[in-house]
């Protein structure tokens, strides 16, 4: 057997590591953070040309035709970095649900420009301040138009088009592309707690929408396990990153004497990280294999990633800024940008409390949870 | 990425598999396991007669060469790779077959005889250890040394070619039901503790060995405390160099914690089965968020925990040497398990108050939870074990590593 992810495919990994160390990634994380722009544009052009924004698009649509198993490496490499860049709006979700329908015209018309990266895509889903049940959609569609508000949309305000649930009735929500410079847009960029990712309110009014898939809460439901997994690995290579700053400044830092990483109350944080870090990997890696296989195990698969690397992240990022005492705490460190994105990240996709729940819903329906 | 067996262990997996057809009955479910025919569990006759089983299952395994797998075949293994283990383990733990007498002697001593007993020894002691002929004890902790095992005083004095040991043992597994025992001992107690250590391997039925049960918090009785009067152990089955003990030890310790695995008793599936069965509140406790968060901690959990073995068997597979990601799983399955004993109990309310079919399991988890949290390295050693050895962080500071043995300060708890 071969759990693990090929040879290739961490060669891969490396070269997405090296080029986002190469170019300071959480330095330009903090730029974005503490600067007027929305993303960083530089950045996101050379994950470009790396192909990485064409890697599960299909050749004959200008991609690379590579798997999910490649993405879920780039996606531990961006966490790592926690990178300023629209990736998980674009690539986990807009390009997956054009990749999961069956429409090809709008599959020809997008992809290759997704692949590319002429445009960005997103996906308009959060409404009120709660992401949405079925029945809690109330942006409307109607004759190949739709209006209503969505909220906090990740990348709204760069996004070129945004994929959006809407219903045209009752239990009938569908998935519509808009483009967002159409008629009836409205864009309001958010203050935000990471603002290190942008992120806005859109309106709709009367705005033409192409209907990607008719009656699709099914297809959102998997297009949400699918990014659960990537946003899983995201999660992961950033809680990782927290954990070895968490290391590295105990093992400099001394005090009475000695290095603080020589303290078990230190020593016992560090492998408490480790061990909430490695049961969300391993949990990510079995992600990864459903997500690959399309597996009818993929919602249990995915669930469980999603909740297990939220909570490494979660933990390491904030045991990180503890172990660095004060100075952990000031605008000046970097310890703040991951517990910054790793609180964002549990929201993008729905918090903890909908994931476990989600979880326990597919163990219920499996029936057979071990 | 795939869980699929290469061409050579399939072809393996068959061959197991027949064998274990032929010679044992298959599980019908994950709970049908083997019982011994006159079962408590925790009486003596119980206790020896799941141990006549075990003894006639490991002959059977050691004639068909199913024996400590990847032992040299001149000492009673099949010379088979750590993969092959690990299918064997796999296929066998889906037949109802005996087990659980052997783990010590063929996990811990046998690797230690293999490094430092002579030719002559291996070719006695170890054919018959895997056979299960023999079965073997380890006698590491004292009363007054447990996570701080260099801190040990059973006496080893030297004198001609014959030592004279003095002093007491305690948390001795099988004790009671070994023929041999390997034994820390302290020839110099001017030395430093980790100086004046030496290892030796001794007859359990030597005169001076007395062997006392401890009773446990569950009521049970698996441990036992040994006292040391007078018994002599010739110089021949000393193990290492006189003062290398400590670096013996570390061999043994270091097996120990691959001998000691998932902690067994109430785990996600009990508590689901429970939570669906369960009124809480007029309605399934299932439908409450509170339990369903719970319930989803604990699977990530166990989920966890299966993929990271998955990881080390595809290490093994992949023919590379498993990282140290295993060293959580016994931190993290014996807090689960105490955990959702507890959570379990919480749900039953106050039906969980008496012992009866329902109960007992999470009852005896609940007690048997804080031994498995200390047995094999206590959650505390263990969380040093991953940041010194598997994150590199330094060691404590050590105010006793340079003192000789004897003016190191005890307390009254020692």
């Amino acid at each position: 057997m071969n759990f693990n992810f090929s040879e290739d495919q961490l060669l891969m990994k490396e070269e997405v590591k090296k080029l986002l160390d190469k170019e300071n990634s959480v330095k330009r994380n903090r730029n974005i953070l503490e600067g007027e722009e929305k993303f960083d544009k530089e950045l996101w052009d050379q994950l470009v040309q790396m192909g990485l924004t064409a890697t599960t698009i299909p050749e004959e649509y200008g991609g690379i035709g590579m798997g999910f198993l490649e993405l879920c490496v780039i996606a531990e490499e961006l966490g790592r970095g926690i990178a300023p860049v629209p990736f998980s709006s674009s690539v986990y979700l807009a390009t997956t649900a054009i990749l999961n329908s069956s429409n090809e015209d709008i599959k020809k018309e997008f992809l290759p420009k997704l692949a590319s990266g002429e445009i960005i895509g997103t996906f308009a889903h959060s409404e009120k301040t709660t992401f949405p049940s079925e029945s809690g959609i109330s942006v409307a569609a109607k004759s190949g138009k739709i209006t209503g508000k969505k909220v906090a949309v990740p990348d709204g305000d760069i996004a070129n088009f945004a994929l959006v649930s809407a219903t045209s009735g009752k239990n009938k929500v569908g998935l519509y592309l808009v483009d967002l410079s159409a008629d009836g847009v409205k864009v309001d960029s958010l203050e935000t707690f990471d603002p290190s990712r942008s992120h806005a309110d859109i309106s709709f009014k009367n705005t033409p929408a192409k209907e990607l898939s008719p009656n699709a809460w099914e297809d959102i439901e998997k297009l949400l396990d699918q990014s659960a997994v990537l946003f899983a690995f995201e999660q992961v290579g950033g809680a990782e990153a927290a954990m070895n700053q968490a290391k590295d400044y105990a093992m400099g830092r001394y005090a009475f004497g000695r290095a603080i990483a020589s303290f078990q109350a230190i020593k016992h944080k560090v492998a408490d990280m480790y061990i909430s870090l490695q049961l969300a990997r391993s949990n990510c890696y079995y992600g990864a294999w459903a997500l690959s296989n399309d597996a009818p195990e993929l919602p249990t698969a995915a669930a469980t990633a999603r909740v297990s690397a939220t909570k490494a992240f979660y933990e390491c990022s904030k045991e990180n800024i503890q172990t660095h005492g004060g100075m952990g705490a000031t605008w000046e460190f970097d310890c703040h940008l991951f517990y910054r994105r790793a609180r964002l990240l549990s929201s993008n996709i729905g918090s903890q409390g909908i994931w476990k729940d989600k979880l326990i819903t597919s163990l219920e329906k499996s029936n057979s949870p071990s | 990425m795939d869980f699929n067996d290469t061409k050579d262990e399939a072809k393996f997996r068959d061959e197991v598999n027949s064998w274990l057809s032929a010679n044992a009955d298959k599980k019908e479910h994950a709970k049908d396991i083997y019982r011994p025919a006159e079962m408590s569990g925790e009486s003596e006759s119980g206790e020896s007669s799941a141990l006549k089983d075990a003894k006639a299952w490991q002959a059977k395994k050691y004639d068909a060469g199913w024996a400590c797998l990847h032992w040299p075949k001149d000492y009673g293994g099949r010379d088979a790779t750590p993969m092959e283990r690990v299918i064997w383990g796999q296929e066998e733990s889906k037949f109802k077959v005996p087990g659980g007498f052997f783990e010590i002697g063929q996990g811990m001593a046998g690797p230690v005889l293999m490094l430092y007993a002579t030719e002559e020894q291996k070719k006695r002691y170890l054919p018959p250890m895997a056979k299960g002929e023999e079965i073997w004890c380890q006698l590491f902790s004292e009363p007054g040394a447990g996570s701080d095992l260099a801190g040990i005083k059973t006496k080893a004095e030297l004198d001609g070619d014959t030592w004279t040991i003095n002093g007491q043992k305690v948390w001795t597994s099988g004790a009671h039901y070994s023929d041999y025992g390997i034994i820390v001992t302290r020839s110099d107690f001017s030395a430093p503790k980790h100086k004046g250590l030496t290892y030796f391997f001794l007859d359990m039925k030597s005169p001076g060995v007395e062997v006392r049960p401890i009773k446990q918090i569950t009521g049970g009785a698996n441990f036992n405390e040994v006292y040391f009067t007078d018994v002599k152990i010739p110089d021949s089955q000393r193990l290492g160099e006189i003062g290398d003990g400590w670096k013996v030890s570390l061999t043994t310790l270091m097996n120990e914690r691959l001998a000691v695995g998932d902690a067994s008793g109430v785990d996600f599936q009990e508590i689901f089965e429970l939570a669906k069965d369960q009124d809480f509140n007029g309605d399934a406790a299932i439908s409450n968020g509170a339990v369903r968060e719970k319930l989803a901690d604990w699977y990530c959990e166990q989920s966890g925990l299966k993929y990271t073995k998955m990881r080390n068997i595809s290490a093994l597979s992949q023919g590379s040497t498993p990282g140290p990601e295993a060293s959580i799983t016994k931190i993290v399955s014996a807090n689960k398990l105490q955990d959702i004993a507890n959570y379990g109990m919480d749900l039953m309310d106050n039906a969980s108050i008496a012992r009866d079919e329902e109960t007992a399991i999470f009852q005896g988890s609940l007690l048997g939870a804080p031994l498995i949290r200390i047995a094999g390295g206590t959650d505390e050693v263990l969380k040093n074990i991953i940041a010194e050895q598997v994150l590199g962080m330094p060691q404590d500071i050590r105010v006793d590593k340079n003192v000789p043995f004897n003016e190191i300060p005890t307390g009254s708890k020692n």
